[in-house]
């Protein structure tokens, strides 16, 4: 591991002043991440600011009834938490399908927004090519073993997917990101948050360096109480999803479709907001013909490779299982 | 990697002549470490050679540089220490290379296999993958602080009943989590303890006792 020096932040502006001006440098979160990739030689960052004693721990709910969830907030008090349950529950499904009861325990919030993809390629610098962990040395993946690889939006410079599941609801839960910079506060709306690779896959995010995630802000979503994370993977726990897919309906009368929430994990450079589908399903009475009409609307645009191809049948289908599921629920 | 012994290696060795002792942690991997300076040794289990190569010296990095120091104190099993730590250390590695805590155990050391699983503030974590300087004055508990005196704790008393392993090698990191997972309340089904166990791994594969050892721990409150 390559050498840091190491200081605790107390609060979310000292953190900030600590780390400003340092391109390498980095916030310390649950570690569960960022010491692995360091253990790997994939980071190697030169100071690192702990900021797990920031008072960024708390779930709240705002005095327009939105919901605040602090950076700091572990994962299993998250999925744990009544408003959270009641309000999301596919946000709780999602949390709970990721990792293991440990790093759940460990894993923060505003760490799982930061996580980097579970790629071969990427996560092992024995591999020479990887445009998103050295940027012009090709990339691995798209001749090599694509499995667990993208199938919309990706280019051909990186094929690497987000390993989030928690990231998958909150796409399709239009979340905001609060972050703190050098100049103050700022919001950042979900879909904007992560991006597609196109030339330069080595930036994960539009967070710029320096910026610290100190809340995510759940809308008032009254339909969102009915919604289902599917996650399908190679074992039935502690596996990262080949497929996974975060639905909520908003049904009227006769099971006539007012407003729907679709978002796909495993397919994309980021949550894939499935808005294709979403589009086509308002106004439709709800039915598993109608469900499969959307998911084929929505990966007609999809790409397989040597490895993946099956990931696109699977998607279609994951949508409509999930979206049954939901139905089924009200 | 190869699986030679390291240049430098058989002359270390050749300086403990001692009669190897059975007993405590320390004089087993002394033990480990004699047993592998014989030829013998040498020819069966050369992977137990490396390993044992790098017992005596942290190994959270490689060699090269180093980062400054950190002072931080730790509470483990409700005893304090005080530890000047390059930052760079694993709170396994101070539990195991510091403080002579070995009953935490290195699996995989990237947070997928559970054996280093210790408990923090009373929750399960994956102690690999976290930084010694992370905790300075959290209350850490490992398989050391469970059994009360002479007396195991009841998780450790219904692995030994269950038969909840075979080699033993993950077993301190399943009790931990066990304990979690019975305070947590996640062990109400077959199914529900199988979910919340999946972050430890047993290569053995003992699951159908450790499986049954959780379901009886669960009848037995801690006295």
């Amino acid at each position: 591991m390559n050498p840091f020096s190491y200081s605790r932040a107390v609060n979310a502006s000292d953190a900030v002043t600590a780390i400003s001006g340092k391109p390498n440098g980095k916030f310390l979160g649950g570690g569960t991440n960022l010491v692995d990739l360091m253990k790997m030689g994939v980071e190697t960052p030169n100071e690192l600011v702990d900021i797990n004693r920031l008072p960024l721990g708390q779930i709240e709910e705002l005095p327009d009834k939105r919901v605040r969830i602090g950076a700091l907030a572990r994962n299993s008090d998250v999925a744990e938490h009544e408003l959270i349950k009641t309000r999301y529950p596919f946000l709780v499904q999602a949390l709970l399908s990721g990792a293991s009861p440990q790093l759940r325990n460990m894993a923060t919030v505003g760490g799982n927004l930061l996580q980097r993809t579970r790629c071969y390629y990427f996560y092992d610098p024995a591999f020479p090519a990887c445009n998103k962990r050295k940027p012009g040395s090709g990339c691995g993946a798209l001749d090599g073993y694509n499995r667990i690889h993208a199938i919309l939006g990706q280019s051909d410079q990186c094929i690497a997917t987000h390993p989030s599941d928690m990231c998958v609801a909150l796409a399709a839960l239009d979340a905001i990101v609060r972050v703190r910079g050098p100049s103050g506060e700022r919001e950042i709306a979900f879909a904007e948050f992560h991006r597609l690779p196109g030339d330069t896959p080595e930036r994960d995010t539009n967070l710029p360096p320096g910026e610290l995630i100190i809340a995510v802000d759940l809308p008032v979503m009254p339909f969102a109480a009915r919604s289902h994370y599917l996650k399908v993977r190679d074992r039935a726990s502690y596996a990262f999803a080949l497929v996974s897919v975060a639905a909520a309906l908003d049904l009227g009368p006769a099971k006539r479709i007012k407003d729907a929430r679709i978002a796909l994990g495993g397919v994309a450079h980021k949550p894939w907001r499935a808005h294709t589908a979403e589009k086509k399903l308002m106004g439709q009475a709800a039915s598993e013909k109608t469900f499969r009409d959307a998911a084929e609307t929505e990966l007609a645009m999809a790409k397989g490779y040597k490895y993946n191809a099956f990931k696109i049948e699977l998607a279609k289908r994951a949508i409509v299982r999930a979206l049954s599921r939901v139905v089924e629920m009200s | 990697m190869t699986n030679e012994p390291e240049d430098g290696f058989e002359s270390e060795l050749d300086r403990s002549q001692t009669v190897p002792v059975f007993g405590s942690p320390e004089t087993r991997r002394k033990f480990i470490k004699q047993i592998a300076g014989t030829s013998a040794a040498i020819a069966i289990v050369p992977g137990l050679l490396k390993s044992a190569s790098a017992g005596q010296i942290v190994p959270a990095s490689g060699a090269g540089p180093t980062s400054d120091s950190v002072s931080v104190q730790l509470k483990i099993n409700g005893k304090a220490y005080a530890l000047d730590i390059d930052p760079r250390v694993s709170l396994l590695d101070a539990l195991r290379e510091r403080l002579q805590l070995t009953g935490s155990k290195k699996g995989c050391d990237h947070g997928q296999c559970g054996a280093c699983t210790v408990l923090v503030n009373g929750r399960r974590i994956n102690s690999c993958l976290s930084l010694a300087v992370m905790h300075e004055g959290d209350e850490i508990t490992t398989i050391e602080g469970l059994a009360n005196g002479e007396a195991l704790h009841p998780v450790q008393a219904a692995f030994v009943e269950h038969d909840g392993l075979q080699c033993g090698y993950c077993t301190p990191g399943q009790i931990c989590s066990a304990v979690a997972l019975l305070k947590e309340n996640h062990a109400n089904s077959d199914d529900e303890i199988r979910e919340w166990m999946s972050g430890n791994i047993c290569r053995c594969g003992a699951y159908a006792g450790i499986l049954a050892a959780i379901k009886e721990a669960k009848t037995k409150p801690r006295a």
